[in-house]
Parts: structure tokens; sequence; C-alpha cells
């Protein structure tokens, strides 16, 4: 019994999981002759940032203008002076921070969770054709549920705690990622396992140097899809009978038409999401810095 | 030659692969016995199954009838003892040149500070010494191929599969490193089977060369190279030499009366 056996399985389907990254789509370890330059490596994009950066700022400059144009042409917005003025008040007495930590809290729980299943399970079902079998309808059946669909069953599952919000959350962030992790592993290049192969390497070394590597790609853009779907549904989460947290609060101010306070909620989930998101961006630029890109 | 047994054995090698409800021959009866440090080298048109041969051998592939046998036993997988250089280079993109040619005797279990010795000198060796911590992706074509050159001649193995390994490099750097593999083979006696599409390269480096032919792929001519010449300039420019390419030439371009295409370098990996 063979890698090669183990893997074969895997080469037909089509992609379920099509990610909406799209440059750590391709590991194929396509190398083209043309262009390759004989300078040292690394570092070509820094010298162009400042740019870029520019005009995210005028982007969102124009944003908040556009924002506040349409709060005083009369449309049911408050105006960027009274959201500040909001969130003024809710970090003040301690709200704001009290409730970013709930949320924060539950999406990296879940997150956590999610990612830690989804990476060994990912890699058992690339790997084993039989557990593939038995794992995918599984998962293919649950991505099509919206995880809204899901809290009915989960709260009389297991009541109105923590558990129940953390779980939907989990499962976001599991779904995201495990289909990503299992491409990752179908579609690590054949040569590159034979090659490892003929240098003398048994299954486990071709696991751990060459498939674990090889789908690394696949796995970061799976975790940033992941945490994307795991804030989607934070406030869903809080949904749930909650005291605090980001959504809960913006769903007790829905009650009461406070406009602004639905904003510092909507926005700190937005930057809270970014810096997450920015986070797993940097680890993918170092940990996948071999790519080609095009 | 034909005295002592053989290193490599290929009797009568049938592969088929089958695309869908069709099935492909990619060789069809083969059969090949190239003696211990004997250098031979295929040439034949693309598709015509050298890589698929060279396959069967380092154990990738098993042959759908016949056998291969390396020191008389049966293949039954890839071993240390045979190096193999494939035609796509195969080089792992998340390591560096170095770790790339490190790869197979950390696997081989060779201590660090010998594995380290060893991947220098073989890295010096295709000089690739300034490059040896860059990541594949930064390297040239021909960079490559000679990182994947490197990366087969470290675990010292007996055998050389090489897939038109020189395939990618200009005409200096091409005759600096055929002459650096004549040296390791009578150095160190080691056995090659060494594929290529340049009728020149094969007549310069081998002691036989075989020439292969397409649909179904198949040993088509067999051309002895006489072992008292010596692999050096005036060999090259000899009217011998001319000869033996002449005939080679003839029997890959016009295969029974008919023009087969030579594997050229649309075959390198894209
Ligand atoms: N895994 C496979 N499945 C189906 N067909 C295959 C497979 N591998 C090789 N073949 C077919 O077998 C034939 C021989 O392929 P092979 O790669 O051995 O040719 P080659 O002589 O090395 O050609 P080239 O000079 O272009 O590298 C080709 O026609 C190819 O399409
Ligand atoms: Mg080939």
């Amino acid at each position: 019994m063979s890698v090669l056996d183990k893997r074969s399985a895997g080469r037909r389907q089509p992609r379920p999981g099509a990610s909406p990254d799209t440059d750590a789509g391709d590991t194929a370890a396509a190398d083209s002759t043309a262009g390759a330059d004989k300078s040292a490596p690394e570092h070509g994009r820094s010298g162009r940032r400042g740019l870029p950066l520019a005009l995210n700022a005028v982007s969102v400059a124009l944003g908040i203008a556009l924002w506040w144009a349409l709060a005083s042409a009369g449309f049911k917005l408050p105006t960027p002076p009274e959201v500040v003025s909001r969130a003024g008040t809710l970090i003040g007495d301690g709200t704001l921070a009290d409730d970013a930590l709930a949320s924060l809290t539950r999406v990296l729980v879940g997150f956590a969770l999610g990612t830690a299943v989804a990476v060994p399970v990912g890699f058992l079902m690339g790997w084993y054709g039989i557990l593939r079998g038995l794992i995918e309808p599984w998962i293919q059946f649950f991505r099509t549920i919206p995880p809204l669909a899901i809290i009915p069953l989960a709260v009389v599952a297991m009541g109105i705690d923590e558990t129940p919000k953390i779980f939907v959350i989990f499962l976001a962030a599991f779904l995201a990622c495990v289909i990503s992790t299992f491409q990752g592993v179908v579609n690590v290049d054949r040569t590159l396992i034979n090659a490892a192969r003929v240098l003398g390497a048994g299954d486990a070394t071709i696991f751990a140097r060459v498939v674990v590597p090889a789908s690394t790609p696949f796995i970061l853009v799976g975790m940033r899809v992941g945490l994307g779907s795991a804030w989607a549904t934070l406030v869903a989460a809080e949904l749930i009978a909650a005291q605090e947290g980001l959504g809960y609060r913006m769903q007790n101010a829905q009650l009461y038409y406070d406009l602004p306070t639905i904003f510092v909620g909507l926005i700190s989930i937005g930057i809270l999401g970014l810096l997450m998101d920015r986070v797993l961006l940097l680890a993918e630029r170092r940990l996948t810095r071999w790519q080609e890109r095009r | 030659m034909t005295s002592t047994p053989a290193k490599i054995s290929v009797q009568h090698v049938t592969k088929t692969f089958s695309l869908g409800r069709q099935t492909f021959t990619a060789l069809d009866d083969v059969s090949l016995d190239i003696a211990h440090h004997e250098f031979v080298t295929v040439v034949g048109p693309s598709g015509c199954g050298k890589s698929t041969l060279m396959n069967i051998l380092a154990g990738l592939e098993t042959p759908t009838a016949g056998r291969a046998l390396v020191d008389g036993a049966p293949v039954s997988g890839p071993g240390p003892e045979r190096g193999v250089i494939f035609q796509q280079y195969a080089l792992f993109p998340w390591l560096t040149v170095r770790q790339n040619v490190e790869f197979g005797l950390r696997t081989t279990g060779v201590p660090k500070r010998e594995r380290r010795a060893r991947a220098e000198h073989f890295i010096e060796l295709v000089g690739l010494e300034r490059f040896a911590d860059a990541l594949p992706k930064t390297l040239s074509g021909g960079m490559r191929q000679r990182c994947a050159i490197a990366r087969a001649y470290a675990v010292d193995p007996s055998i050389l599969l090489m897939d038109e390994p020189f395939g990618a490099l200009d005409a200096l750097t091409r005759v600096k490193l055929q002459e650096q593999l004549l040296k390791t083979w009578s150095q160190d006696r080691r056995t090659v089977l060494f594929i290529t599409h340049d009728v020149d390269e094969a007549v310069f480096l081998a002691n036989r060369v075989v020439v292969m032919a397409a649909r179904p792929g198949r040993v088509y001519d067999v051309v002895e190279v006489d072992p008292a010449f010596r692999r050096d300039e005036a060999f090259r420019l000899s009217p011998e030499f001319a000869a033996l390419r002449n005939r080679v030439w003839h029997s890959v371009y016009h295969q029974e009366g008919r023009t087969a295409a030579l594997s050229g370098s649309h075959s390198s990996p894209s």
C-alpha cells in the first residue's frame, strides 16, 4: 500500500470548496522557466506600498464623506459625529470593551476549535479514500445549511449558555477550513511525492515534509474564509439569549431604534474582523513565501 | 559486457495506460540489459515511452507485463541506490537549494555535519553556491535543473536514472555537466541510464545508444559506441563520432521511412 494508492482516489472530483481567494489556489508548482531573475530572492513589493495605502486612505475618507452626505440628506442614518460620540460613551462606561471581549472570545474559541478539528480531518480525508467517502457527504450536507438555521437545534440540544453560540461559530469555521485542507492534500503535485519517494522517504516523511507544506497555502486560505464565516455567524449566535456581545448590543439597540449604537457595533465587528484577517494574511505571506505568484 | 550479470534488466516489459475505455500502449515488449558500470543513453520521439521506462526502473510505475530487475531482484519500489532526475525537476518549492539537496540525506539518516558538507560539495559541483539559500522560484530553469542534479548526486546512488537532465541548460553549462557526469560515472563506477533528445549528447556520453520508436513504444535500434574512444573534444570532432551520430540520427528521424519528430523544447516542463 503506497501513498499513491491512497491518493489516487482523490483525483477526479471537482473542487467543492472553491475559495474566494485566488493566489493561493494553485500550488501545482508550475514553474515557468521564463522571467527567472538571478538577483537575490524575496523583497520585491515593499517599495510600491506607499501608493495603494494612500489610495486606501482616500477611499475611506470618501466613504465617510458620502455617508455623512447621505445622513444629512435625510436618509435614516446617524451622522458620523453621532456615532463617534456614542462610541465615546460606550467606551467610557466600559460597555464596548465588555461586548468586544465577549464577542472576540466566542469567535476566537469557535474559530480555534473549528480549525483545530478541520485540519486533521481534512488531512485524513485527503489521505485515505475510505474516510473521505465516509465524511464528505456530511460536510457537503452541512455546508448547504446556513448557520442561522442550526441555531434552533443548537439551543434545544445545548441550552442557552455559551455552548450553542460557540458551537455554531465552530461549525462555520470548521466547514470552511476542512474543505480547503482536503483540497490542499488532494492537489499535492504527484511529481513531488515521487521525488520524495526516490530520495528514500517513507509515508510518514512524505506526509510531514511534502504533503503538509504543500497544502499549507490551502489551509491558510481555508482559515481566512473560516474566520470570515465565524464573524458572520457571530451576530446570529448572539441571538441566543446573550447578556453581552457586539451582536447582542446591536439587536438590543434595534428594539429602541438606536442607530448610532448599531453603527458602533457594525464598525467594531468590521475592525476586529479586519485586524484578525490581517494577522492571518501576514502568517500566510510568511508561510507561503515560496509560492510562485503571478 | 554480457558475461557479468546485468545491473539493470528489463525483460519483455509492456506498459499500458487506460484512458477511459481505451487502453494506450506506452511500452510494447521492451527488453534491455544494462551491465554494471555501463552508460546507456535513450533517444526517441516524444511520447515513445522513455519517461515511462525510467519510472518503471525507478519503482514509481509497475509494468503491465514483463519485469524489471535491478541487481537481479525485481523492482518493487523506489530505493536510494537508484538516483532519479525527473524531467520536470521536481524541486520542493518550499525548500531552499541547500535544503532540497539535503532532503535525501536527511531521509537516509546522514548526520547533520556530514549532510552539510556533502550538500555544500554538490551545490558547488553544479555551480549554485551563490544560490544555496535561494528558493526554487527565484531560479532559472537551468539552475533548477542543476539543483535537481545536485540533489540526486548527493545521495550517492550506484544507479543514475536521468530524464533529459541537461535539457534546459545552455551549451556551456551542458558541456561542463556532461564532463562532470562522465567523471563521477568513471570514478564512482555508477551505472547510468540517460534519456535525452539530443543525438550528439546521446552519442557522446554513451557506451550504447538505445533508439526508441513510438506508438507503440519499443526499442527500435541499438548503437554501440566503442569504449576505447576517450570522451573529449577530439572525439566530438572525429569522423567516428560523425558516423555514429549519422547512424543514430537516421534511426531517430527516419524510422521506417516515416519522419518522426524528436521530442524537443516542447517537452520541457511548462
Ligand atoms: N499516467 C499516464 N496515463 C496515461 N497515459 C500516460 C501516462 N503516462 C504516460 N502516458 C502516455 O504514454 C506515452 C509515453 O509517455 P512518456 O512520458 O514515457 O513519453 P516520453 O518518451 O518520455 O516523451 P517525452 O520525450 O515527450 O518526454 C505518452 O503517449 C503518454 O501520453
Ligand atoms: Mg519524458
